[in-house]
């Protein structure tokens, strides 16, 4: 029998019904952290009780965050905020928000995700926490709603493709170049079913910021989870988050089974952009220089941490943003949000004419009513979709780029790769 | 068995477009959603709908979030089934939880037309042009996933098991 990759240990430690799972089996596995949200209607505690369902299966392991709405926008928001606050009174779930910050930025801040957990959360990018050596699934209501009561899932284990990241990060090439090069690779149903596992020497120089932003938009290639191995980076970053369980690490074997492999050779890449409406439409981004634009949006869970906003201030500093551009920043977190502060980085946002968001979904799907773009209006944003309507305006096109893109954007009031002679990052 | 007429629809239709952010998060009822389902790709979508119609569309279908208030509007709003040569994961994992049946099919999209007539029987796997009786056979829906939709969706599955019993 072969090896097993990450994706086959981690569900056969979760597994209860098999011990060593492999993939294309179907098997209920041991849930270790369940995130809902506020944009769900019905929400999961809905279905809970229509389940039948009196007390949740572990309070502990369940977490409600007020994310997507907040600014609190209208009664629809803070109905939904209320009965989430009676939710977790009646269950002795945590609540989070609103203004905290976005699920998939919060949980890890607090040190609740670690290498080898399963995490099932109600939003589609919950795959950002294989940064953290765990598996993140995205699901919907009822999903999490059958996990709220029994404490397990039913998964189909799933292939994984193997993606190799070699070389070192030129100037103006950032872990979002990368995650948007590998959904040009698999386009937006390549890696549907499937699960990405991270190996390759590159994987040194990404932060977890970065690999948070490479396994977030995994999905916008259709893959269920994308995980990196554990490392260093990885355990200094758990050991200052507080993670507070043991630490498990999981690595593939070395004759696991891949269904394909990828190699990306970071240092060949070239600043990259998404066009409207499709995520996987990419391109070049110096082909599009020069596009005029009237929007423009850094944050949400693709791009709205600390080191995004240090990137953001390196080309916002002494500068205005252009007349006829609005740009709007909102920090992942509030932690993310203090730090920044402390760092000068908020001042030179709204020196430079940025208007701040409240930590959360703001100007990211337009259900947070913040941002919304003008008919007709080109918006370059750090978030992970440029759907149709994404930002709460069909009429408006939607680019996606690295944060140093968009506020160089911003400045030049169109679309602008950051001149070299700046410092390079990941 | 499902009867309906077929509205076909692109490649990479996403849950943002089938209901857009904004509409889901000022209406608590599904069924106060319907009359935005599409709305930004084909406006009054659901005054074109008959009970049981069938979606037809182009691979990738559901991609993007994770509202389960996607399949669960179609379904309100009358649509039978879907039919796609791919569905994107979550999206299949929620029509099913919601009592929608999915079907993939290879080249769909280029096989089925818009106003053609179809009936289709999910447990032995045919779909059937009602005129011209010809048969296309699809692989039937994963067991256990049949069994969650035989029982008209998750919510009446856990009532009745309590638990996933595979
Ligand atoms: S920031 Fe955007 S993509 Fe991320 S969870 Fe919020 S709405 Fe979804």
């Amino acid at each position: 029998m072969t090896g097993k990759t990450m994706v086959e240990k981690i569900l056969s430690n979760k597994s209860k019904s098999m011990a060593d799972v492999r993939q294309g089996d179907l098997t209920i596995v041991d849930v270790d952290l369940m995130v809902c949200h506020d944009a769900n209607r019905p929400q999961a505690s809905d279905i809970f009780k229509e389940m039948g369902g009196d007390k949740v299966y572990d309070p502990d392991k369940v977490k409600l965050v007020m994310d997507h709405a907040p600014g609190v926008p209208n009664q629809s928001a803070s109905g939904i905020h209320a009965k989430m606050r009676e939710f977790s009174s009646e269950q002795g779930a945590e609540l989070i928000g609103p203004g905290e910050g976005i699920c998939h930025q919060i949980l890890a801040e607090k040190g609740e995700v670690g290498p080898g957990d399963l995490v099932l959360g109600t939003d589609s990018h919950t795959c950002t926490n294989g940064a953290f050596n765990a598996i993140g699934v995205g699901v919907g209501t009822s999903d999490l709603a059958a996990a709220l009561l029994t404490g397990k899932t039913w998964v189909k284990v799933p292939e994984s493709f193997q993606v190799e990241l070699e070389g070192s990060f030129p100037e103006n090439v950032y872990p979002k170049d990368v995650a948007l090069e590998i959904i040009r690779i698999l386009k937006a149903d390549g890696a549907t079913y499937k699960a990405l596992e991270f190996t390759g020497e590159a994987i040194k120089s990404i932060s977890v910021a970065g690999r948070m932003t490479i396994s977030n938009m995994a999905v916008e290639a259709g893959a269920k989870t994308a995980i990196f191995p554990f490392d260093n980076v990885l355990k200094d970053w758990l050991e200052h988050s507080g993670y507070k369980k043991e630490m498990t690490e999981i690595s593939p074997d070395e004759d696991a089974k891949y269904e394909r492999k990828i190699v990306i050779d970071v240092s060949k890449l070239r600043p990259r952009i998404s066009l409207p409406d499709q995520v996987e439409n990419i391109t070049d981004g110096h082909s599009t220089e020069g596009l005029p634009i009237q929007q423009a949006v850094i944050g949400t869970c693709t791009n709205g941490r600390l080191e995004d906003l240090r990137e953001a201030a390196r080309i916002l500093e002494n500068k205005k943003v252009a007349q006829g551009v609005k740009l709007f920043i909102t920090p992942a977190s509030r932690e993310t949000y203090a730090q920044a502060l402390e760092e000068g980085i908020i001042e030179i946002f709204i020196k430079a004419g940025a208007i701040l968001g409240v930590p959360g979904c703001s100007g990211c799907s337009g259900g947070a009513h913040f941002a919304i773009p003008s008919d007709g209006d080109n918006v370059i944003t750090a978030a992970n979709r440029n759907f149709v309507g994404r930002l709460g305006n069909k009429k408006a096109h939607i680019y996606l780029a690295s944060p140093a893109v968009v506020a160089q954007s911003a400045v030049s009031g169109h679309i602008k790769i950051p001149e070299e002679g700046g410092k390079t990052a990941s | 068995m499902i009867n309906g007429k077929v509205h076909m629809f692109g490649d990479n239709i996403n849950t943002d477009v089938i209901i857009s952010a904004k509409r889901k998060e000022s209406f608590h009822d599904i069924d106060d959603m319907v009359p935005y389902v599409m709305e930004d790709i084909r406006t009054d979508f659901h005054k074109t709908i008959s009970k049981g119609d069938i979606i037809v569309a182009g691979p990738n279908f559901g991609c993007g979030s994770s509202r389960e208030a996607a399949p669960a509007v179609l379904k309100a709003a009358g649509i039978g089934a879907i039919i796609s040569p791919l569905f994107a994961r979550i999206f299949y994992r929620n029509a099913i939880n919601v009592g929608l049946p999915v079907i993939t099919y290879e080249n769909a999209n280029n096989i089925f037309q818009s106003d053609q007539k179809l009936s289709i029987d999910i447990e032995s796997g045919e779909i059937r042009d009602s005129d011209t009786e010809k048969l296309y056979d699809f692989k039937p829906i994963p067991e256990f996933m049949m069994e969650i939709l035989n029982e008209g969706g998750l919510v009446p599955y856990i009532q009745k098991h309590k638990e996933y019993v595979l």
